[in-house]
């Protein structure tokens, strides 16, 4: 079988063709069927998803395939990453209609875990810092953080909704707004890290994750695999905290007044 | 600000001393939230070791000329004085400590009531204790989880966390809506007693009966305006009830009599003097 539509002679590695990728559609055809047996209606959107993904994706190798080349400076690399936390931010925004000032918290959150991870990543030279490890990281960064993003920023909000009782019996007891946020903004950043946490300890056993399965199918040693795994996750558990806490605080004190009183998120009856 | 712990129970200054004129005074004071005008050009004033019930039907802004006087809300027109100085002009902080809040619904946050009690201020066991006996509560239970209070419980615990932080004015939000009729009596006594002890109460109500009940002085709100006399008279007649309104913007203690037509509360009009 990938004799017939490999086209490269390294067949035991993941490498795969043009024909290949026509043949993996069959798998979106698997979906598609059971969408019509089951009258799921999700026929149109499994097509547009699927097909949207082969542009995107292809689009992006284009632009990777120029970035990546030697005689580009790496403030291409650079300015691709701006481009994914820009987006990324506006992506938060539209995830969290209710939350205010999303963008611009989602922006600094993302863009601090950027530059303090990949400090981190680069500056102890973990890895050799050019295009090839820059973009993939910050992807790594940025996408990982999104969703951790989203669900600090929502629980922010929804723990001052549910709670703005007891948040304002701590102001009226005296209690600076920073300290009578801290512990609905501590539960916040649990819920947002512990998913987090919950996929670092089942990684290996349970799935085996992104970076480490593209190493394997690239044909590369199990180990090599398994170091560049670990520095990922670590990677994205260092991203998820950082734009997590940067969010639920920065966000929560847009939501007191400079003399500590509570903003109104909903109107009250008089 | 006075110490920790020393607030109710310490020999309250003597609330006539000539130079004091009304602990809190509203001045027009408007509030608009967007379109909505919620108090149009309220002027009133608290006074001193006394309870003063501001009435009113619902929605006629009684909690929000309430949360003007520790700033939960501020004013988009007018001032508020407290003490003669402008609200505005005192740190927030300072300014709660010494005119604490008990709200509608019981606040204890999770954890103890010791817990609850170290949130507002750090003292020994002992003040801590007087505390809970000082609301009527057994002087043992600071180790109790704040979830297996009752609310009538839960509230008086509330009472004894603010005053904790001896404050000089109890602001209470209907205190009393959630509870049932005993644990409203008692809440009650006690908000009486420690206007007695010098504590200026402020006290929202839109209970008639407990109006007569508790009331020194009385504020009635209509649709954001202090009524006038005859508008006051009238609310407080409602259901039945004769109250004597007064001729200002803050009413005499409304006289009366009879049942407030809910059964399980009668009323002596001729209770306590002040």
């Amino acid at each position: 079988m990938t004799t017939i539509l490999a086209t490269s002679t390294t067949v035991t590695t993941g490498y795969v063709g043009w024909l290949g990728l026509v043949a993996s559609l069959s798998l979106v055809g698997i979906a598609v069927a059971i969408s019509a047996w089951q009258h799921l209606d999700l026929e149109r959107s499994l097509i547009w998803a699927s097909a949207r993904a082969i542009v995107q994706l292809l689009a992006v190798g284009a632009v990777l395939a120029v970035v990546f080349s030697p005689r580009v400076p790496l403030a291409a690399s650079w300015a691709w990453v701006l481009f994914m936390v820009v987006f990324a931010a506006d992506t938060i925004r539209r995830r969290a209609p209710e939350v205010p000032g999303a963008r611009r918290l989602a922006l600094a959150s993302l863009g601090l875990a950027t530059v303090v991870c990949l400090g981190v990543l680069f500056g102890l030279r973990i890895f050799p810092l050019n295009a090839r490890t820059l973009i993939p990281l910050a992807g790594m960064v940025v996408g990982n953080s999104l969703t951790a993003t989203v669900v600090a920023a929502r629980r922010v909000v929804a723990e001052f909704t549910d709670k703005r009782a007891e948040v304002e019996a701590r102001l009226a007891l005296g209690i600076s707004s920073r300290d009578s946020a801290r512990p609905y903004v501590r539960d916040a950043l649990r819920t947002a890290m512990i998913s987090q946490i919950e996929s670092t300890k089942a990684v290996g056993l349970v799935f085996l994750p992104g970076a480490m399965t593209g190493l394997i199918l690239a044909g590369e040693k199990p180990l090599q695999a398994v170091l560049v795994q670990a520095a990922v996750m670590f990677l994205i558990l260092g991203a998820v905290a950082t734009t997590a806490a940067a969010m639920s605080l920065g966000l929560s004190r847009r939501l007191f007044t400079a003399d500590h009183r509570l903003v109104r998120l909903a109107r009250p009856v008089g | 600000m006075p110490p920790p712990g020393t607030g109710p129970l310490r020999a309250r200054r003597n609330p006539v001393t000539p130079s004091s004129g009304p602990v809190l005074a509203f001045e027009r004071v408007c509030v608009r939230f967007g379109d909505t005008e919620i108090l149009r050009s309220v002027s009133a004033e608290v006074a001193d070791a006394s309870v003063t019930v501001l009435a009113g039907p619902s929605g006629s802004g009684k909690t929000t000329l309430l949360r003007l006087c520790n700033r939960l809300e501020i004013p988009t027109g007018g001032t508020v004085r407290f003490r003669g100085e402008d609200l505005s002009r005192l740190d927030p902080q300072t300014l709660r400590r010494r005119v604490g809040m008990v709200f509608q619904r019981p606040t204890l946050f999770a954890g103890t009531i010791g817990e609850n009690f170290a949130v507002a201020a750090t003292a020994d066991t002992a003040t801590y204790e007087r505390h809970l006996a000082l609301v009527g509560l057994p002087t043992d239970w600071l180790d109790r989880p704040a979830d297996d209070l009752s609310g009538g419980e839960a509230q008086r615990a509330c009472l004894a966390r603010t005053l904790l932080t001896g404050p000089e004015v109890l602001l209470m939000d209907e205190p009393t809506s959630s509870l049932d009729p005993a644990a409203t009596r008692t809440l009650e006594e006690l908000g009486v007693q420690l206007a007695h002890t010098g504590l200026a109460v402020l006290w929202v109500s839109h209970d008639l009966a407990q109006v007569r009940r508790i009331a020194d002085a009385c504020i009635v709100l209509q649709d954001g305006r202090v009524a006038d006399a005859a508008g006051a008279r009238a609310y407080l007649a409602d259901r039945g009830d004769t109250g004597d309104a007064g001729d200002t913007d803050v009413t005499g203690r409304p006289g009366g009599h009879g049942s407030d037509g809910r059964g399980g509360r009668e009323e002596q009009g001729e209770g306590r003097t002040g």
